[in-house]
């Protein structure tokens, strides 16, 4: 087996400004680029390419800023790097780098006008262009949203190619050769006598050399990386239990803590008792926190322990209803005009058609749901007189950055986030409340590390869960065709909430609230979307694939139930009423792969279900068999259409999981409130899909549209819709509530 | 207290009610085994006592009754596992917080059952819990480390 390249996790050498500016350390060689043409034809600002690539007399590293999720955001990241750099992945460090404004995200905006991803209008393009601008402003380097490979697929190969041009000046300075003379291959420029000239040799004349920024991308016959199954670097050390992650952060004299707070969220703490946590052993301190108590101790489960016996007095608070039904009520009374927050959807005369016919109706439901990633949040936190240093997997690092520093009195640039290997995010490390917590507690023992490790109950409890939501569905169908389609959909804001806890507004309406929805390319005769902003219920944030986790199963649930008003194929009416050429060829695809008009068996169904979310337009079909112990999913097939499929093994398994993450909370996973606090705890109470429930799932990657897009978060919308619509094929049942499991029995 | 684990004994001045996977990863820099849910549902800190799996989660240091491996004992970077190398070479892991537990126990069911059908290996890994979805991968990476196993045992 070959050696595969290292992630490093230790901290980060090279100053940030000097990451931000550019400028050469001796050993930096990609200094701040001059005017670029090719920037310019882009659409993008010269300032966005900033050093990703570092090379010194002992190696080359590639700095790949998007966090690492499980994704494979290092791994694609850096081969992007790779591919123009002609180095190999087995040749080269990767390392996140420092948080910087350099690095911020500009795809992340793409989503964040008012127009769908199938629009290339020039009013379109002009709005993304422009909401591109407070991107840089903040400099807001975030991951997720789908974008670490929208956003780097041009800038990091540019990255590459700019690195790679100037080594070949350098070389040809150092030579006395002309640059056109010479090439690259494996990390080393070739003369042409076939002498070789290592990268990491060629430092010091870099170093002096101005960059080559007129480069030009290899054509895509020409790739040896992109499009090739690559082997991950991190597979190793995730394989044999040496990847370390945040929670295995180890510094010198370091203290483990845990920490309680009020279970309801957002409630405050009225007074606690700690005499009997104080005597325990390991215990060195006990300490009040915004909302709560820590421990301080010498081992994790001592703190956890001690944390549990002390006594605390929790303030009764009412920031949302204590029960569960009234939150349903609040979602079923915002259906008004004073709730309305967008109609980006409005085509026809819906009013005039549903009034002149019989129209189909349905309302549809969709729970809270925990992001619980399998490593629980934690956060490693050393303060001194002079700086903060924070070991932390974070999604959001330059807002780690403020908030810590608020905390402990720093300036932020005094603070230092070294970014960590992620067990698992699904959007939850776009929070920050466990870094804010160390911070709290480091705070208290200046000079001495402290690593907080949330239990998995503290973690879950606390969690700010996927938005609750609820849709009513009218239509009408004539001639067996869909003629009326008019969704409403309740929610509360994810972007408001989360910005809230930020300290950031979020003015005009919430997109979020009607992805996966308004934005659907169908030719419906008469067809609006409308969406209603919910109002005091528990705070949300982002969950994979966000408004639309929710928004595809009722958007799709509903056109399926018109369809099948109308009595057409559900596949053959999707394809008559879409108007996007990409989408009719998932929706193609995922017909051909499942053989949509054979026969089946007895008490067997089939659903298909489609969804445009992040860009990407995903069809997906499910195989069901109604046994006598309940439903068994069978086999699933999924078509996503990407523009390029970078490494097709991390495509399946970005995809695969996706489907998995979809089916597995749609069937059995719901947070609810009781008396304020969250009911399920843990994953006894919240399960999630186990290995013997698990279909078969055969996945297939388009490449014909021409814009390149992230797919860890497209997979997941139309995996509920096509499982209801599957049992529905096989039982008759039409399911409009999450989790299923309350209405059918599975396997 | 003496303690063996990855074929090193120790001596430790621990509490017995102390459970044994904060013992391997707080007090022995045993990292590698993962903390997750602390009530054995999720199997991330799965290791084996004897040849059996057992969640370390739910195990009071003071109850273990024999030497204990880790996904650290069972392979090496340098020097993989059979079951390591088949993960490796599918290429199952996404965030990978959950795969030492997958492995310790996919090793335990290959040593008792040399030959599994889909059905034993869906029995023996249900309580090992992936939030990625790697399943697919994972299944298919079993199948393949027995094949080795049974050509060259450990």
């Amino acid at each position: 087996m070959s050696r595969a390249g290292k992630i490093a996790r230790r901290t980060f050498l090279i100053g940030s400004a000097a990451m931000a500016g550019g400028v050469a350390f001796g050993v930096v060689m990609y200094k701040r680029p001059h005017h670029n043409p090719l920037l310019d034809t882009l659409g993008k600002d010269a300032a966005a390419l900033t050093p990703y690539v570092l090379i010194t007399p002992q190696g080359i590293t590639l700095i790949t800023p998007r966090a690492d999720l499980g994704q494979g955001a290092y791994h694609l990241q850096a081969a992007l790097i790779a591919e123009e750099l002609d180095v190999s992945l087995d040749q080269v460090t990767v390392d996140p780098g420092p948080p910087s404004p350099a690095y911020y995200n500009t795809a992340l905006s793409g989503d964040a006008v008012p127009f769908a991803a199938t629009d290339d209008g020039w009013m379109a393009e002009t709005a993304r262009a422009v909401a591109d601008v407070p991107m840089k402003l903040f400099g807001i380097q975030v991951t997720g949203g789908s974008t670490t490979v929208p956003d780097a697929w041009d800038k990091l190969r540019h990255a590459g190619a700019v690195a790679r041009e100037t080594l070949k000046a350098a070389a040809a300075a150092q030579t006395g050769h002309n640059a056109d003379d010479l090439h690259t291959e494996n990390g080393a420029v070739i003369l042409p006598d076939g002498t070789r000239l290592p990268y990491t040799d060629l430092v010091d004349t870099v170093a002096q050399t101005d960059p080559v920024t007129d480069v030009t991308l290899r054509d895509p016959s020409e790739w040896r990386l992109v499009g090739h199954n690559m082997q991950r670097l991190d597979m190793v050390a995730k394989s044999t239990g040496t990847q370390a992650y945040g929670i295995d952060v180890e510094l010198e004299g370091m203290l483990h803590a845990a920490v309680r707070t009020n279970p309801r969220q957002g409630g405050t703490l009225r007074g606690f008792d700690a005499s009997e946590a104080e005597t325990m052993r390991g215990v060195h301190k006990v300490i009040a926190i915004p909302g709560g108590v820590g421990v301080l101790a010498d081992n994790t489960w001592r703190a956890m322990q001690a944390v549990n016996a002390v006594k605390i007095e929790w303030d009764e608070t009412d920031l949302y209803p204590a029960a569960m039904d009234d939150h349903w009520r609040i979602l079923a009374d915002s259906f008004d005009a004073a709730s309305r927050d967008s109609r980006f959807k409005d085509e026809g005369d819906v009013e005039a058609t549903l009034a002149a016919t019989d129209a189909v109706q349905a309302e549809y439901r969709a729970p809270y749901l925990a992001h619980a990633p399998l490593e629980p949040v934690n956060a490693t936190v050393l303060v001194t007189d002079a700086r903060v240093d924070v070991w932390t997997g974070t999604q959001i690092p330059r807002f780690v950055q403020d908030n810590v520093a608020q905390i402990t009195g720093h300036d932020a640039d005094d603070v230092h986030v070294h970014g960590q290997v992620i067990g698992g995010s699904f959007g939850h490390r776009l929070e920050d409340t466990v870094v804010r917590q160390a911070a709290h507690l480091a705070r208290a023992v200046k000079g001495t590390p402290v690593k907080l490790t949330l239990s998995r109950e503290e973690d879950m409890m606390h969690d700010f869960p996927r938005q609750i939501a609820m849709a009513r569905g009218r239509g009408a169908v004539a001639d067996g065709q869909v003629t009326a389609f008019d969704l409403g959909l309740a929610m509360p804001s994810v972007l408001a909430s989360q910005l809230g806890r930020q300290g950031l507004p979020a003015a005009g309406p919430d997109l979020q609230i009607v992805a996966g929805a308004w934005d659907q390319p169908f030719a419906i005769p008469d067809y609006r979307v409308t969406g209603y902003r919910a109002q005091g219920l528990a705070p949300v944030s982002s969950w994979r694939s966000v408004g639309a986790s929710t928004n595809g199963f009722f958007h799709d649930s509903f056109l399926d139930e018109l369809i099948h008003a109308a009595g057409a194929d559900p596949l053959e009416e999707r394809l008559r009423l879409c108007n996007h050429a990409p989408s009719r060829k998932v929706l193609e695809a995922v017909g051909e792969m499942s053989d949509w008009g054979k026969p089946l068996a007895e008490g067997q169904g089939r659903g298909v279900a489609y969804c445009l979310s992040f860009g990407v337009p995903c069809a997906e079909v499910v195989e069901v068999t109604d046994t006598a112990d309940g439903i068994r999913i069978d086999k699933v097939f999924v078509a996503a259409e990407v523009g390029r499929v970078i490494d097709p093994v991390n495509f399946e398994n970005q995809v695969q999981g996706g489907v998995i993450w979809g089916l597995g909370h749609a069937i059995m996973s719901e947070i609810t409130y009781s008396e304020g606090r969250a009911t399920q705890d843990n994953f006894d109470s919240f399960p999630f899909l186990r290995l013997y429930q698990c279909p078969q799932i055969s996945v297939r990657g388009l490449e014909n549209d021409s814009a390149v897009r992230g797919v860890g978060e497209p997979p997941v919308p139309p995996a509920a819709p096509a499982l209801a619509n599957a049992i529905f094929a096989a039982t008759g049942k039409r399911l409009r509530e999450m989790p299923f499991n309350k209405h059918v029995v599975f396997v | 207290m003496e303690l063996t684990v990855d074929n090193v004994t120790q001596s430790l001045d621990i509490e017995p009610d102390m459970p044994l996977l904060w013992v391997l990863r707080d007090e022995l820099g045993l990292t590698g085994v993962k903390y997750g849910c602390g009530i054995a549902q999720c199997g991330a800190c799965t290791v084996q006592i004897d040849g059996a799996a057992v969640r370390a989660c739910q195990t009071r240091v003071g109850d273990v009754w024999g030497p204990v491996i880790t996904i650290h004992g069972l392979g090496t970077p340098d020097a993989l596992h059979a079951v390591q190398a088949a993960w490796v070479d599918h290429q199952v892991a996404q965030c990978g917080y959950c795969q030492s537990g997958q492995i310790v126990q996919a090793a335990a069911l290959l040593a008792q059952t040399p030959d599994p059908s889909y059905e034993q290996i869906n029995d023996a890994l249900s309580g090992n819990l992936c939030r990625c979805g790697t399943y697919p991968r994972l299944r298919a990476a079993v199948k393949t480390a027995a094949a080795k196993l049974r050509e060259a045992p450990e």
